[in-house]
């Protein structure tokens, strides 16, 4: 319990810091939870609720922003993240085999957070990067000519 | 300012950044400080140099001298040769015979093919682009220059009128006329937007541009918001470009101090200053009005139109929306005229197209071509022709809300107006090229598993549609299709058409239309075979991977 309010405590100051930082107006809402995000991992609920608190701005608003795009998340994030580009691009150059041996290797649905939470896998759209299609990211690492072979080395680099 | 006696430029595109650019960059940096030539050689990553066979790339100025490639071992070699004892190392050298982009252009390319013309990436990949003087010395700010000393904002809007420019994002609408309905518009407080969210997949011209010459987007956007009787821009990138969005700040920092952004440019009474904003990872936040309402700090939904942004955009005021290529176009239309502008391209579509060229394909990348060119040629030059011989079958152009073009259209001129006749659409510069292998239904179901996900929900036939579309589809692939099915896609993809809100529900449907009016029977083969003529699609239910129990 104790914890929980120290948690509590500290992610009030962090919310605190970044909402002066960036001003408490409506149109600094986004970089605002882009920041906590970035900072955090993800949004938990209580961050949502001090962003609310400290811009004015109503608590059904700030969860309908913070739910809308794809690069925040309310969800906890396992260790380490990895972002799969599901588009075209990607897909036709091998991204196809490269996302079955992913998930062969990680046993994860796309959107899921392994059990002991070290992986998490998402699938992306187009990050930009298509002239070296398939592409990955884990965490801030972009892999990319990735064929299904390479998964296992990439994945023990993270281990 | 200082001067330097050389310049080191190292390619740092994805590809070399893969084959160790970084490590390159800083073997360059420790070399040069161990031969004491910190003083007289500067060393910048310089983004994408234009050429897309050799990695990493080193430039060597003034002598332009190009290595390549070239690995860490090879760098104090360089240092020591070249820019200590000033002796080219021949052995080093990148061969030109296979050089695309400008350097080809410059050699050998000229009259004999469809040559590369730069103009919106003129300076990128040759220019350090976190140098405010090294854009000046490169005729950088001399159209800004040029408008608020010589020119009236009526002159700088006929110019463009005249250079017939239209809108590199995907719709082409010509920006003359955009630029004079927000300058008829009522209202003291006008903004200027550049649309920097780009998310078309397989799309990253815009990338490029402002990772290697952000400078002419502030210019150019300054010349616009003069043009209009704007004081105040927005950039709004998208979140993933976080490199972009670095050399955004850091070029608009630099302008500030150069008092090429800020109150009272070039002496004058205009005054414009621009903020860069962060998308957070939203594609429908490319379509104008889900952009303000990002800006807004809201959810990116579009806004029903009219009114127009031209209007009432920003916060309700009259409001300019350019995207990132279309405004590249701006400075050199001012500096060298309209009339040198129209010999590029073709009468109804003047000037350049960037596109990104993808694929099954010998070398991807980046090109920048006049108007009018055809895919055969795209695919033979620059190309370099299809991957290990296959035979060319479709492309996909303008990212996901583009068509998808048969190889029998592959000798129509890459132009708005033939593109639009022959029934197609150019989109926003993708040139995804696929070959034999690729397995048209695979590539539909794809496509709208993206607008599926993508779809903001605000309006029904969208946010209904495009998953029923999918799930017909993938139905298809799974070996559950029924004829009926194609029957219902098409009434899908005309209803995405005509009822959605936006740009995003509007196209969702043309990869279906263009699949089944091109391709029918090889979608038909799925259902009344069972097979996948292409051996890609699984043709019975995947069995989802089974999660790890704890």
């Amino acid at each position: 319990m104790t914890d929980l309010i120290v948690l509590k405590e500290s992610l009030s100051e962090l919310v605190k810091n970044v909402v002066e930082k960036h001003g408490a107006s409506r149109a600094e809402l986004i970089p605002i939870l882009n920041e906590i995000n970035r900072k955090m991992g993800y949004l938990p609920s209580y961050a949502l609720e001090e962003v609310a608190r400290l811009t004015q701005i109503p608590k059904s608003q700030v969860f309908s922003v913070a739910t809308f795009y794809q690069m925040l998340s309310t969800d906890e994030m396992g260790e380490h993240v990895i972002r799969f580009c599901e588009s075209a691009p990607c897909h036709v150059v091998g991204g196809r085999q490269v996302w079955q041996r992913l998930q062969e290797e990680l046993h994860l649905q796309p959107g899921q957070t392994s059990p002991d939470r070290k992986w998490t896998l998402v699938t992306v759209s187009c990050l930009g990067v298509c002239g070296v299609g398939p592409v990955l990211i884990v965490d801030d690492d972009m892999y990319g000519n990735v064929t299904p072979d390479m998964i296992p080395e990439i994945l023990a680099r993270y281990a | 300012m200082k001067v330097f006696r050389s310049m080191v430029l190292v390619s740092s595109d994805p590809q070399s950044m893969l084959h160790g650019a970084e490590e390159v960059y800083q073997r360059f940096q420790a070399e040069i400080k161990a031969f004491g030539l910190e003083d007289e050689v500067t060393v910048s990553m310089v983004g994408d140099i234009g050429r897309h066979d050799v990695f990493p790339l080193v430039i060597i100025y003034p002598e332009a001298v190009t290595y390549g490639p070239v690995g860490v071992e090879q760098v104090r070699t360089i240092v020591e040769e070249h820019l200590y004892k000033g002796r080219v190392i021949p052995e080093y050298q990148a061969s030109v015979r296979e050089l695309s982009g400008r350097i080809a252009w410059l050699n050998a390319r000229k009259g004999t093919v469809p040559a590369e013309q730069r103009i919106v990436l003129e300076r990128a990949g040759l220019i350090d682009p976190t140098s405010i003087e090294d854009y000046i010395l490169h005729d950088g700010y001399s159209a800004l220059g040029k408008v608020l000393t010589e020119m009236t904002p009526m002159d700088v809007i006929g110019e463009i009128q005249k250079s017939g420019l239209k809108g590199r994002g995907g719709a082409g609408f010509p920006t003359g006329l955009k630029w004079s309905f927000v300058s008829k518009a009522k209202g003291e407080k006008k903004y200027v937007i550049c649309n920097a969210d780009e998310s078309e997949p397989g799309t990253f011209k815009d990338r490029v541009i402002l990772e290697g010459d952000p400078f002419s987007i502030l210019e150019a956007m300054a010349i616009a918001a003069f043009a209009v009787g704007a004081d105040e821009g927005y950039i709004y990138v998208r979140g993933e470009y976080a490199l972009a969005q670095e050399r955004l700040i850091h070029a608009i920092e630099q302008a500030r101090e150069y008092g090429f952004l800020g109150k009272s440019l070039f002496g004058t009474s205009f005054s414009f200053d621009i903020h860069v904003h962060s998308g957070a990872g939203a594609y429908i936040c490319g379509e104008e009005t889900a952009l303000l309402e990002s800006i807004e700090g809201k959810r990116g939904e579009p806004r029903i139109r009219p009114p127009y942004p031209t209007t009432h955009g920003l916060w309700g005021k009259p409001t300019l929306i350019n995207n990132v290529e279309t405004l590249a176009n701006v400075p050199a239309i001012i500096r060298h005229g309209a009339e040198w502008y129209r010999q590029f391209g073709t009468p109804s579509s003047p000037g350049t197209k960037v596109y990104t060229v993808l694929g099954n394909v010998n070398i991807t990348g980046l090109i920048e071509v006049p108007m009018g060119i055809t895919l055969r040629e795209v695919i033979a030059i620059y190309a370099r022709g299809m991957k290990n011989n296959r035979a060319f079958k479709l492309a996909q152009t303008g990212g996901s809300s583009g068509s998808v073009i048969p190889a029998s259209l592959q000798d129509t001129p890459m132009d708005f107006d033939s593109y639009a006749r022959a029934g197609v659409s150019l989109g926003s510069g993708a040139l995804l090229i696929c070959d034999e292998d690729t397995c048209v239904v695979d590539l539909a179901r794809v496509l709208l598993n993206f607008f599926r996900r993508e779809s903001c929900g605000k309006c029904t036939p969208c946010r209904v549609g495009t998953e029923r579309a999918w799930k017909l589809l993938k139905g298809i692939s799974e070996g559950q299709g029924a004829l009926k099915d194609l029957e219902e896609l098409l009434e899908l993809s005309d209803n995405l058409y005509q009822l959605s809100n936006c740009g995003l529900g509007q196209t969702a449907g043309t990869p279906i239309r263009d699949v089944l009016k091109h391709f029918r029977a090889e979608v038909e083969a799925h259902i009344r075979l069972g097979v996948c003529p292409a051996g890609v699609c699984p043709m019975h239910e995947e069995i989802p991977a089974s999660p790890v129990i704890a």
